[in-house]
């Protein structure tokens, strides 16, 4: 028996579960992936409708994971194997190795300024480099180094080791191997959020091929003062300001012809903010954002479209997209659309694209489901054991769901749902483990 | 840590990044920290907040001896509770620390001056320092918290909060203004997305909550009064006409919402057959429908737009309800013909979308209109109806002839909210719905601790979205309750009784009722319900009452800062 809850996924869903467990008392093993907890709105720079710094208002929570006496932070790591029932799971989980001594890296840096490997920074959506020891952000929890073994020229030529030379404490270790955690908890809680539906499968928008046609995510890294472009707004193929910026809405999304056909629930309203973002840095570059309905449904976002129109003069258009072009001189673009009042074909000349794709289901959920036995539905959401009256339960007692790996929502929304699992689970450990143990 | 008396202050600037650094020179204030009376130590960091930041002040207060630390950043809204615990963490009581907010007060606002920015950041960190050097260790008393919850509302979100908290081992006590318990669940026919009747889903959460040992349920009753801060709150309800006070820990607001009755519009009011949605639930569920031919629905009735008696916002779960309602007329009628005039289908995420494919395919008309060009209704002579619409998709303007026709009007706000929202004193947002402590990240709190909302009185929204929500302000209730104590705010009032002549001033302002006059006729301020507002302090005639953290002396000196003396 155990009053310890395990939640899988570092993003704000599973950031809010664990706070919320921990600060009533609740041990809790918070497991992340990747080198970093922060997740999706680490990457995002702005949120709506308030415009509130994303990073700066998530930062502080994610140092309190980090600090919390309750909570067990597993960065760089995977479940393998779960055994057992609701108030007891037996749960193996592997370590991946860092190649760094986390008790000895004091986060300085020095080693990825010297080392010569520069590999695409997932973080900055490729926009960026970083390191093959790197830190994927400056705020990163923990800030330690991590070496990519695919890209580090000792592990793929044997030579090089400057980061090991360099470190001033002594931490880096190319002998360090893969670790196994056992630990025992009385609930799970799945918070393993988003994936970015790649469009580059859909040629008429010219994603991969044409340098100024990016994605929405590709957009907030760039306006982000930490990005690649240090906030600058400026177009990939020649580094220019952009006059007129065009957004795709429904890019894979409520598709009848075989991508996605469900509504990512986000994208109308980002891509507002996106535009105010635009107009903030750029009060004279033109926006337009081409959408078939527009979906401003939470909480004071309708009224944050109508600032959006009326006081910075994004320009929205009702339209079927049907594919871009690009001037292979000067790079920009033609987008040809339906414009639906008038149901004729028209073209619009912009410098840049923004891509609104849909946000899909983690890969890793259908590995998750297999070990813990838990339903998906055809997308690859985890499946609610009701979807109307027990939206954060599954098909297995004891285990929970919250944030986007149920379905799309908003970050109010993932926070609220990752409260309500951590209420389930303390209602698991009062209600199953307290009285099994008793 | 042994408290010298000489001040030794540590300065910390941040460059968050290019945030500041991209604009103040920041070694140019942090050199000119060093210059300032009292400083120790001062020193520049890319990221104050990070761990590594963190730890380089915590080095410094044990390496330096600090005993006030000065960090220029961001906004203590949001950093003054991580740098707080860093100190105290060094040994260094927390209310040592001050904030200099240069990133939106000075970098944010000046990006094109990074000369005069540079010399705002410095004139900042100079009044910082002026005030910390006048700061006193400070301690929050901690208070017992009472393991019961009031839940106000008793329909299917207020019932899941009750449960939830009842799972947790805590005593309910579930108040509902009505004879029975289900809100607007009762008025409701068949539900999304499982099709299930609402009157069985009902039954069963009703029996649960009756069946459970800890929810004292109380029904015909309302809330009358409330007074106490969290951990112990005195609510006194109204039940069946007799008063009862209730002592609880916590409170959990959940009073649901109403439905705009579109009085004035679209002939709503001038015709039994010009109907709301729920109206039109009503009429399927008690099977007094009579069986319609042609039935138009019209979306965003007062909802999406200026208007007298409207909503300008979008109360996100009309549209599926038109398309649920729609397919059930056809299921009950197959001849019928349906129609849904719309201006965005609102069908967001997986469910929605499925079913408005599905009613698409179904042989429900979809026509779309403009805000501009809104549709009319006709009422005949001989009662007949005609909706006259432009159809922006084809571009031509319609009429259809409708036996019924339904309008799709927001979820509001309930009267009575404005009264409660007076006694529990937690605010009321532009739009009419509780207003949450922070939107993006604090959506079931209200500002005031120890009281939190769910459901539809924060704003429309599902049953699915509403049982999340409950079961989200059941998580932040529990945790104060789970920990049976609390801490309250430090920075509060004090009364010198040696000034004050009681003429209770003070009391009558004060918006917390925190204070109340001794057997001695003086003022005496009750620290826990106290928030340090300062109200009282800046009326006080006889200059009797000074605040914690804020006194006159400490801003003063920050002011005399801020005009270049030191």
């Amino acid at each position: 028996m155990s009053n310890a809850v395990l939640v899988i996924g570092g993003g704000i869903a599973g950031i809010q579960a664990s706070l919320d467990l921990a600060n009533r008392g609740t041990k809790v093993y918070l497991i992340e992936s990747l080198p970093s907890i922060g997740g999706r709105m680490a990457q995002l720079d702005k949120t709506f409708p308030t415009l509130d710094c994303s990073i700066c208002i998530l930062a502080p929570k994610m140092i309190e994971c980090f600090r919390h006496p309750n909570i067990s932070l597993l960065t760089y790591s995977e479940v393998k194997e779960v055994k057992g029932d609701a108030g007891n799971f037996t749960i193996r989980i592997l370590r991946k190795p860092r190649y760094v001594d986390s008790e000895k890296c004091t986060g300085c840096s020095t080693c990825m300024e010297k080392c010569p490997a520069k590999v695409p920074s997932e973080f900055d959506m490729g926009l960026g480099t970083r390191k093959a020891i790197y830190m994927p952000f400056k705020q990163a929890v923990p800030l330690i180094a991590t070496i990519d073994p695919e890209h580090c020229l000792y592990f793929t030529k044997g030579i090089c080791k400057v980061c090991q030379k360099l470190c001033p404490s002594s931490a880096v270790n190319f002998e360090q191997k893969p670790e196994e955690k056992v630990v025992n908890v009385s609930s799970i809680i799945l918070a393993t959020g988003f994936d970015i539906f790649n469009p580059s499968v859909m040629s008429e928008y010219g994603y991969g091929k044409y340098r100024n046609v990016i994605l929405s995510m590709e957009f907030e890294r760039i306006i982000n003062a930490s990005g690649p472009t240090g906030g600058h707004l400026v177009r990939p193929s020649d580094g220019k300001e952009p006059k007129r910026i065009v957004f795709v809405q429904c890019v894979g999304s409520r598709s009848q012809r075989g991508e996605l056909p469900y509504c990512s629930s986000v994208c109308c309203v980002y891509a507002t903010k996106e535009s105010i973002l635009i107009k903030e840095h750029l009060p004279h570059t033109e926006v337009y954002i081409l959408y078939i309905d527009l979906r401003a449904i939470g909480k004071g976002f309708q009224e944050f479209v109508d600032k959006a129109k009326k006081e910075y003069g994004v320009k929205y258009v009702k339209a079927h997209p049907g594919g871009i072009t690009e001037d292979p001189i000067t790079k920009d673009l033609q987008i040809y659309y339906e414009d639906i009042p008038t149901g004729e074909m028209k073209k619009l000349t912009a410098d840049m694209v923004v891509l609104c794709p849909a946000l899909i289901p983690k890969e890793d959920n259908k590995k998750i489901a297999e070990i813990m036995g838990l339903e998906l539905d055809e997308y690859g959401f985890f499946k609610s054991k009701d979807e109307l009256t027990a939206p954060v339960d599954t098909n297995v007692p004891g285990i929970y769901i919250c944030g986007y790996c149920q379905s799309p929502k908003d970050i109010p929304e993932s926070v609220a749902q990752a409260s309500g699992a951590a209420a389930r689970a303390a209602e698991t450990i009062m209600c199953v483990t307290k009285e099994a143990g008793s | 840590m042994k408290e010298s008396k000489e001040i030794r202050i540590g300065v910390f600037v941040c460059y968050c990044g290019v945030n500041i650094g991209g604009v103040v020179d920041v070694p140019e204030v942090v050199e000119y920290a060093k210059t300032l009376p009292d400083v120790t130590y001062a020193e520049g960091n890319l990221y104050m907040c990070s761990s590594e930041g963190l730890s380089k002040i915590k080095e410094a207060i044990k390496k330096y001896q600090l005993n006030r630390v000065v960090v220029a950043s961001c906004t203590p809204r949001t950093h003054e509770p991580l740098f707080r615990s860093a100190c105290e963490e060094a040994g260094l009581n927390k209310y040592l620390f001050h904030m200099a907010n240069i990133r939106e007060h000075c970098s944010w606002v000046h990006p094109k001056e990074p000369k005069k920015a540079t010399e705002k950041a410095k004139e900042m960190v100079r009044m910082a320092v002026a005030k910390a050097a006048l700061l006193e260790p400070q301690t929050e008393p901690e208070i017992d918290v009472q393991p019961s919850a009031l839940v106000i509302g008793g329909g299917v979100t207020g019932m899941t909060a009750a449960l939830s908290l009842a799972n947790q081992k805590f005593t309910v006590y579930l108040v509902e203004k009505e004879n029975k318990l289900g809100g607007k669940l009762k008025e409701l026919y068949r539900l999304y997305p499982s099709d299930n009747y609402a009157s069985e889903i009902l039954e069963e959460f009703v029996q649960a909550v009756r069946s459970n040992a800890n929810i004292k349920v109380y029904t015909s009753s309302t809330v009358k009064h409330s007074e106490g801060f969290i951990g112990n709150f005195k609510v006194t309800i109204n039940h069946e006409g007799e008063e009862e006070t209730l002592d609880v820990g916590t409170i959990i607001v959940a009073t649901g919402a109403d439905v705009l009755k579109p009085q004035g519009m679209y002939g709503y009011g001038q015709s039994k057959n010009i109907v709301t949605q729920l109206e039109l639930e009503q009429l399927v569920k008690e099977k007094k429908l009579e069986r319609p031919k042609n039935v138009v629905m019209i979306q965003c009735v007062g909802a999406r737009e200026e208007k007298e008696g409207g909503r300008n916002y979008c109360s996100r779960i009309c549209c599926a309800v038109a398309v649920k309602n729609a397919l059930q007329i056809k299921e009950l009628f197959p001849e019928a013909e349906v129609s849904i005039l719309y201006r965005d289908m609102q069908t967001y995420g997986k469910d929605f979308e499925e079913h408005y494919r599905r009613a698409r395919e179904g042989f429900i008309q979809f026509i779309r209109y403009d805000v501009e060009n809104s549709p009319e209704v006709l009422i005949q002579p001989d009662g007949k109806l005609t909706v006259k619409v432009h159809d922006i998709l084809i571009n031509a303007t319609l009429e259809l002839n409708a036996d019924l026709v339904v309008l799709s009007t927001p979820l509001i706000q309930r009267e009575e909210a404005k009264e409660l929202s007076k006694i529990l004193k937690v605010p009321l947002g532009s739009d009419g719905f509780f207003f949450e402590a922070h939107v993006k990240l604090r959506p079931v709190d209200f500002a005031t601790d120890g009281i939190y909302l769910c459901g539809t009185a924060h704003s429309p929204k599902t049953i699915a979205e509403s049982v999340a929500q409950a079961y989200a302000a059941a998580s932040r209730a529990g945790i104060p309750m789970a920990l049976r104590r609390v801490r309250t705010e430090a920075i509060t009032a004090f009364v010198n009784e040696d000034l004050c002549t009681g003429c209770g001033t003070c009391i009558n302002l004060c918006p917390y009722n925190a204070i109340q006059k001794d057997d001695r006729g003086v003022a005496k301020v009750n620290d826990v319900l106290c928030k340090g507002c300062g109200v009282c302090a800046a009326s006080c005639p006889e200059r009797a009452i000074n605040m914690r953290h804020f006194s006159d002396a400490q801003v003063l000196a920050e002011a005399t800062a801020t005009l270049g003396g030191t």
